[in-house]
């Protein structure tokens, strides 16, 4: 479970002050998923940055169970997003001199598995979103549909606790786009907690639940 | 709730990422970038042993050249106080018993003025065509079999027994060999194969015919005029046979110290000095020596540095420009430390793959052809003085100033701001 309490995220630009995110609180329980809306600039990527532990907040905390991951240290978060957090990024984020299972296995070894156990695992979850055959292609091989799909791969690949998604179907045809959002109601079926960033208001749709955002601040709430 | 780790299984498991995506981002690099970066540090490595292994080696060139054809292993000279060896017979008897003992040469050496143009009338303000020389008397057979210097005539030919009225004259004592005019310093012109030249010792004067002239490039021979030593002998008014050098060579592998310490202890020490090369060396020579080495060393720590910057660039403009990667390495977990282990790693492998190119170079190619080519400088034939631990001490500084060079950038890049690396701002 994430409980967020009055989360702000300020910037300073010479006199201007742009709060990104204003005065946000909610929580999420285990299992569910939630679709983050808004306009551009209404500050949903900024409040994923937050939650996912990329950025700091100016105030308010993050509860992830009964621990405030805002009061972390860096090296703390570091270990905390290796362990607890997922993270599939807009423009995928996968890295260029890796084939999709060693992008997959960086985290795993990361977190002290031997190379054998981190390639069975990482192949597991590859092989779960389908690109069981794609195993060592490059990125510049994959198609940019699979190359979310490894990026989905290596999010789930630890059994994070939450996963974070940000416009994951962004860069995507809507086939392609839809076989992403499929990937992300199978793993949910099976119990996987997915906060996914989206404008898509179809995609949303599929969700458990939407929070829409305006201008920093969390204008509705509902249950799908 | 994640467990603690002890600090050491952390730094296994940095260096098992590290090396992971070190050894992945060199397989997949563009091959040419690597063949320029291994072939940067190939050069450095050139630049950190063979430039001062050539400076060392052009002295080095010319004290082995003295070592082998003048002074042997073993060098017996007359006390400071003394203008020969007493007993000269006697220690040559024992020199013989020494363990490991392969040859000898005994030879007289003396001051001697050598005249060329004193039959022709001069004015009596006009100085003769003459130089100053030692006068050095040898015994052919013997000097061949112990130096072999005979094969460095350049004129002529080289002494024979008998040849009682003929010299050979080494080419310093020459204007067409040493064009050098200096008051204090004269030199031979007008001096061929052929001509008759008056050597002066003391009151004493005789003329010979010049039969050789020799280049060496070893003093002991290229300053002096080289006549049978029963001429030396008669010159020098020594008819005892105590003699002024007494030059030993020893089987290869013998210690010449302990050789020495045999001689000390049978009593050759009480007659004249006993040295090593080593020890005989000129003071002269052995300060060269530590110049070239200390200049050798500042050459190549200019070299160091270039190859230390370069690998700061590589490594910086590789980090640079995969900000992005880095960002991303560090927001799906992966430590700081383990992103700069992969960069130590690259670096690493740079230097290393220089440095074993290098060392095949060096002593598969470079020192072969040195010992076969020896280069020509005027006074010595340089050779590459590079030894095995000397050239495994510089691999190991290459090895720690690209490991610093290759830290500091990756660093410099790894602490910034992940979210800001990973957007590109």
């Amino acid at each position: 479970m994430i409980t967020v309490s009055n989360l702000f995220k300020i910037f300073k630009s010479g006199e201007q002050v742009i709060k990104a995110v204003n005065d946000i609180s909610f929580t999420v329980p285990d299992g569910q998923f939630v679709a983050i809306t808004g306009r551009s600039g209404s500050g949903k990527s900024t409040l994923l940055y937050q939650l996912g532990l990329l950025d700091r907040p100016t105030s308010g905390t993050i509860f992830l169970d009964d621990r405030d991951i805002t009061a972390l240290s860096d090296k703390e978060q570091i270990t905390l997003r290796l362990h607890s957090l997922g993270y599939i990024f807009q423009d995928y984020a996968i890295l260029p001199s890796l084939t999709a299972l060693e992008n997959v296995i960086v985290p795993l070894l990361m977190q002290g598995l031997d190379q054998k156990t981190a390639t069975k695992k990482a192949t597991t979850a590859l092989k779960r979103i389908g690109l069981g055959d794609r195993l060592h292609n490059l990125p510049g091989q994959l198609s940019g549909g699979q190359q979310q799909r490894v990026s989905i791969a290596r999010a789930i690949g630890h059994d994070p606790k939450i996963v974070f998604a940000d416009e994951p179907t962004a860069n995507l045809d809507s086939e392609t786009s839809q076989n992403v959002l499929d990937a992300f109601l199978e793993l949910n079926k099976e119990g996987q907690t997915i906060i996914m960033v989206t404008h898509e208001p179809e995609y949303a749709a599929l969700t458990h639940r939407v929070i829409t955002l305006d201008d920093g601040k969390l204008v509705s709430d509902v249950m799908n | 709730m994640v467990q603690k780790k002890s600090s050491w299984v952390k730094i296994k498991t940095d260096s098992t990422v590290g090396m992971f995506l070190a050894k992945r981002d060199i397989k997949r690099a563009n091959p040419w970038t690597t063949i320029l970066i291994v072939f940067v540090m190939l050069l450095t490595f050139l630049n950190l042993v063979v430039v001062s292994g050539i400076l060392v080696g052009l002295i080095e060139g010319s004290v082995s050249a003295d070592e082998r054809y003048s002074s042997g292993d073993i060098l017996i000279s007359p006390f400071l106080n003394k203008s020969y060896i007493e007993q000269t017979p006697e220690v040559v008897a024992t020199a013989k018993t020494v363990q490991g003992f392969q040859a000898l040469a005994v030879r007289y050496t003396a001051g001697a003025r050598v005249e060329s143009n004193y039959r022709t009338t001069i004015r009596p303000d006009e100085l003769r065509d003459g130089a100053g020389a030692s006068l050095l008397g040898i015994d052919p057979t013997v000097e061949h079999a112990f130096s072999g210097v005979d094969k460095f005539i350049i004129e002529g030919s080289f002494l024979e027994p008998g040849d009682s009225d003929s010299v050979v004259l080494g080419k310093n004592l020459l204007y067409k060999y040493t064009p050098i005019e200096a008051p204090g310093f004269q030199t031979l012109k007008d001096v061929s194969i052929g001509s008759q030249i008056k050597i002066t010792i003391g009151d004493v004067q005789k003329e010979y015919y010049v039969k050789g002239i020799i280049s060496s490039k070893v003093d002991t021979f290229d300053g002096s005029v080289i006549m049978l030593d029963s001429e030396a002998r008669k010159l020098i008014g020594r008819s005892d046979y105590n003699a002024n050098q007494i030059a030993i060579r020893l089987v290869p592998g013998t210690d010449p110290v302990v050789a020495k310490a045999m001689l000390l202890e049978s009593g050759a020490g009480q007659y004249g000095r006993v040295q090593t090369h080593d020890e005989a060396l000129p003071k002269f020579l052995k300060d060269i020596q530590a110049t070239f080495a200390i200049l050798g060393n500042a050459i190549s720590s200019i070299g160091l540095v270039v190859a230390a910057i370069t690998i700061f660039i590589v490594i910086f403009v590789n980090a640079i420009t995969r900000r992005r990667y880095i960002g991303i390495l560090k927001g799906i977990g992966i430590t700081p430390r383990a992103i700069a282990i992969s960069y130590i790693v690259q670096s690493i492998f740079y230097a290393l793959a220089g440095s074993i190119i290098g060392i095949v170079v060096v002593f598969a190619v470079l020192k072969p052809l040195f010992v076969a080519h020896p280069i020509d400088f005027p006074f010595s034939d340089g050779i590459l003085v590079a030894t095995v631990p000397g050239t495994l001490a510089r691999t190991a500084i290459l090895l720690i100033a690209t490991i610093v060079a290759g830290y500091i950038p990756a660093r410099i890049v790894i602490k910034q701001n992940t979210l800001s690396a990973i957007l590109g701002r």
